[in-house]
């Protein structure tokens, strides 16, 4: 199996999807001839041509909306948002149509697409290149969040993604795209919307993450096992919504210790839900408190390098959490 | 040239615009017995254009509209009994009482909704366009917005973007003056809506939005054939902005106090309404064709009659439908 990056597995899998199906088809900024900010697209217009690669103006409700006038009459689109910070003037048309359009028609008409966006610091992007924007989406029903955190998944979920009759938002950690490697088979396969993976087994303390964090998370449950004799259980969410609660709970209900990490602010973040299920309905089970390391409750990730390191969670920030847990 | 129509089709109009009337009037008795809740925008004094515009259409074309849309739905062929039924909140509406008033659609009928957000569904109606061309079909996008509508981010872009892939859509303004309780001079640059299309003209390609008429809104006949003409033209070019200035005669919605105009000003609407017009013009063109006009009012009746009685007779909507259809899957 060759060994190839995160984005080469994202690109790949649009690829595939766009040869299978006639009717997938790219709609966003620099998508085209330029094959996107990131090169996600790379090499697709050359392929599939204008009508199915299409730049859009840069006005991204545009693109969403296009995406899901485009989907009710039949049509697969993923529209791509160069960044999540870009999203919101698409907030409207994803949480009050895309997530809407099934429901309000009593069942009767809905949206198969995919919107992709980059999202997460680390890269120096600063205020407005840096945000997550996953908790905005996870909260409105109607649509699915999905975030990868390895070039296999990220095919086959991105693969499952255009398949999938629902609304997908499949937000991708751009400063993984060519740090993150890994084997990726060149055939056809999925991974289906909604199992979380149990990436490292362990008994002393359980590790959710997801995209970029769930990386570190794995070399800091390395460092720990090495430094520490510390043995995590690593849980990759992958699915945001719908949230594989048996997973997450089987995982605590073993190690008794949760520790949530994700780069978005922490305050009402993703990992407060996940807290909740767990007090909710583990509570028998839990050996110590509930942490969550995330990101800083500042407005965004700010320019500097030194503010940046200090915004973001890091595997020696995860491996201290972990051990302040262990040792609980 | 538009296909004229013959004295069975402008039967069949004036019947809509009847029913439209008949229905909405029943729609604002049932509010004040509280069997309609929420929030109710009537569509009387627009008839005509609702009716024109749809009356344009082929079978496999598209109508996409605002939340004043009871009038579009019910000229698209929407069964009046499931519509009234989803203005009581019954399983058996349209959406079984998910989406009341505001969220009328069917999609075999290609009429894509009714929205609760005032100028969302714009750019929905491109990617309609979008998708019509990509797949090879010969389908026209109508769009109906208010004028309120013409001055969010949605519309321009969505003209902008329909001038640059030459959609087949018709973006029809329905120019009742005012945007709630706003007169359109108080919010648009342009007071003539139908110049904002100069913006969108003659890209690099020689292509663009073509600025249609500002028709007589109150004149099935003229609706039509500008309707008509404007989806000939979309359908072989591109996108078509056209105005149709119209009147509401009650409130921006059930409860309207309406201090924003004069009594006046509404009573000298009142004489040019729609339907008194149109039926004066048929009862010019067709001797004798009074008996059958009657005939047809007193149809509309009881057509809403019946739809009120079959609402009044439908089941609430359960738990079970409050947590249906929240995924695929």
């Amino acid at each position: 199996m060759p060994d190839i990056t995160l984005i080469d597995a994202i690109r790949q899998a649009m690829d595939e999807e766009m040869a299978r199906d006639e009717n997938v088809f790219i709609t966003g900024e620099d998508v085209g001839p330029r094959g996107g900010v990131f090169r996600a697209t790379m090499g697709l217009y050359d392929k599939y041509g204008p009508d199915r690669v299409i730049d859009s103006p840069l006005a991204e409700l545009s693109i969403v909306a296009v995406g899901i006038g485009a989907a009710l009459v039949g049509m697969r689109p993923i529209c791509e948002i160069q960044f999540a910070d870009y999203i919101y003037p698409a907030f409207n048309q994803i949480v009050n149509e895309a997530a809407y359009i099934y429901y309000r028609s009593n069942g009767e008409w809905n949206v198969p697409m995919v919107i992709r966006s980059p999202y997460g610091g680390g890269i120096g992007g600063g205020l407005y290149h840096s945000q997550s924007a996953e908790a905005f989406f996870a909260h409105r029903p109607g649509l699915k969040v999905v975030i990868p955190s390895n070039p296999y998944d990220a095919k086959g979920l991105l693969k499952s993604a255009v398949r999938d009759p629902n609304p997908v938002m499949f937000f991708e950690p751009k400063k993984g795209y060519r740090l993150i490697r890994g084997d990726v088979p060149e055939h056809d396969y999925t991974v289906p919307i909604g199992p979380a993976n149990v990436s490292r087994k362990g008994t002393d303390v359980t590790v959710y993450a997801y995209g970029m964090m769930h990386y570190y998370t794995l070399q800091a449950a390395q460092m720990v096992a090495d430094q520490d004799g510390i043995q995590c259980e690593v849980v990759d969410i992958r699915t945001l919504v719908p949230l594989d609660t048996e997973t997450v709970l089987n995982s605590f209900k073993k190690t008794g210790k949760a520790l949530i990490v994700y780069e978005d602010n922490r305050f009402l973040g993703y990992g407060a839900e996940i807290a909740a299920i767990l007090s909710d309905e583990a509570f028998e089970y839990m050996d110590a408190p509930i942490r969550r390391l995330a990101g800083l409750d500042v407005p965004g990730v700010p320019f500097a390098h030194p503010m940046q390191d200090l915004f973001m969670p890091s595997p020696e920030k995860i491996a201290s959490a972990i051990r302040d847990l262990a040792a609980y | 040239m538009a296909r004229q129509p013959n004295k069975e089709t402008l039967l069949d109009w004036y019947r809509q615009m009847v029913l439209i009337r008949r229905f909405e009037e029943r729609c604002a008795e049932l509010y004040q017995q509280g069997l309609i809740g929420g929030f109710l925008h009537l569509y009387i004094g627009p008839e005509a254009t609702g009716v024109g515009a749809v009356a344009a259409l082929r079978e496999q074309d598209h109508v996409i509209t605002a939340y004043r849309d009871h009038g579009i739905a019910l000229a698209r062929g929407l069964d009046v009994n499931r519509v009234m039924a989803e203005m009581l909140g019954k399983r058996t509406g349209v959406s079984g009482g998910k989406g009341g008033s505001m969220h009328l659609a069917d999609r075999d009928l290609h009429m894509w909704g009714g929205y609760g957000i005032v100028g969302g569904h714009l750019p929905l109606a491109a990617g309609i366009a979008l998708a019509a061309k990509y797949q090879g079909k010969d389908e026209v996008v109508v769009a109906l917005m208010g004028d309120g509508s013409t001055n969010i981010g949605y519309f321009h872009e969505s003209l902008n973007l329909s001038a640059v892939w030459d959609l087949p859509v018709v973006w029809l303004v329905e120019n009742n003056q005012y945007g709630m309780g706003t007169a359109v001079g108080r919010a648009s640059g342009a007071v003539e809506i139908v110049n904002k299309a100069n913006a969108y003209c003659c890209g690099a390609d020689g292509h663009g939005m073509l600025q249609g008429p500002r028709v007589d809104g109150m004149d099935v006949m003229a609706v039509y054939d500008a309707i008509s003409e404007a989806a000939e033209h979309a359908r072989k070019y591109g996108p078509v902005l056209v105005e149709s200035l119209t009147y509401r005669l009650e409130g921006h919605s059930m409860g309207d106090p309406q201090r924003y105009r004069t009594k006046e000003e509404v009573e000298s609407f009142q004489t040019k309404g729609p339907i008194g017009r149109f039926r004066a013009l048929l009862s010019d063109k067709y001797k004798g064709v009074e008996s059958a006009l009657d005939r047809i009012d007193e149809e509309a009746l009881k057509a809403v009659d019946d739809a009120v009685e079959f609402a009044k007779n439908s089941p609430d909507p359960t738990y079970d439908d409050l947590v249906s259809h929240v995924y695929v899957d």
